[in-house]
């Protein structure tokens, strides 16, 4: 299976909205072994100064995969989900994710490199809350590269 | 009690944490995250695809890594900015039944950087397991008043 290199430059807009719960917030503390109690506690976050519970740093990582499986799901990507492998990860916050958040992400697909019989592939989802009528705020970019294996890789 | 700008200097440590790593605990990811690839819970699949065994989603150790940052920081919003590149994989054992947990990961941080203007600290963290470094350039930006 071959990588199209086309991919390069394409871009998936904004699809589904994912609503950020309270319950995820907590699931997915719990699931990285976080404690603090801004994710679990909405008193504790307020004491803080936010609005609602706080997400840990990589929850972002829940809405750029959705993202990401637009690209891994498209038939003409060429892409074996089985062979993939995470190579890195970066997460810029223009603001804290809450719990009550509407937020959509954009996909682009920024790099596409032969690697071997393989590919590394680097995406970037535009992550943005909705607001009232059409506003958007801008809350996280994050950017990714996976390595889709060759065989023998 | 978050840590005043004026009172840090690069090359400080910020602690450790030790993470221990079952079975359980990557299904669990796997159910929060939405990420079910087989590669982190069944090893006939694992191995098939010519991993050494089930390993743990590189997002896992990320994720669970950068709590040192938050703890520290006092408020997980603090963390503007956290980067990693995943260097080797965290085989994860299969001690389902016993107390024993199938990988461990040691976490420890260090102030890498100061920025006065920008009122924050990088923290570069190092992870190991199994006396291997799992993260490399694992760096986060703390925003501090």
């Amino acid at each position: 299976m071959t990588i199209n290199p086309d991919l390069q430059g394409r871009s998936y807009p904004a699809a589904e909205v994912y609503d950020v719960g309270r319950e995820k917030i907590r699931e997915f503390a719990r699931a990285v072994k976080a404690t603090h109690p801004a994710h679990f506690d909405v008193d504790a976050a307020k004491a803080l100064g936010h609005s609602d519970l706080v997400a840990p740093p990589t929850f972002a990582i829940i809405i750029a995969q959705r993202a990401d499986a637009q690209l891994i799901e498209d038939p003409e990507a060429g892409i074996d989900f089985s062979r993939v492998v995470h190579a890195d990860q970066r997460f810029t916050h223009h603001r804290p994710i809450l719990a009550g958040d509407r937020l959509v992400a954009e996909l682009h697909v920024d790099g596409v490199r032969a690697m071997g019989g393989g590919a590394m592939i680097t995406t970037r989802s535009e992550i943005f809350a909705l607001g009232d009528g059409d506003a958007r705020e801008a809350v996280t970019t994050t950017t990714s590269s996976i390595l889709v294996r060759g065989e023998g890789q | 009690m978050s840590p005043k700008f004026t009172d840090l200097a690069a090359g400080q440590d910020i602690g450790a944490r030790t993470v221990d790593v079952t079975r359980t605990d990557l299904v669990k990811y796997a159910g929060a995250s939405g990420d079910f690839n087989p590669i982190h819970w069944n090893e006939a699949f694992a191995t098939g695809v010519e991993l050494p065994g089930v390993i743990a989603h590189g997002m896992f150790t990320m994720g669970a890594a950068v709590q040192l940052v938050t703890d520290w920081a006092g408020d997980p919003a603090a963390v503007v900015d956290f980067q990693t590149r995943f260097t080797k994989p965290v085989v994860v054992a299969d001690t389902t039944g016993t107390t024993e947990p199938g990988a461990t990961i040691e976490v420890s941080g260090t102030i890498g950087k100061l920025d006065a203007d920008a009122g924050t600290a990088r923290v570069d963290l190092t992870v190991v397991s199994a006396g291997q470094k799992v993260l490399m350039k694992a760096q986060a930006l703390v925003k501090l008043s």
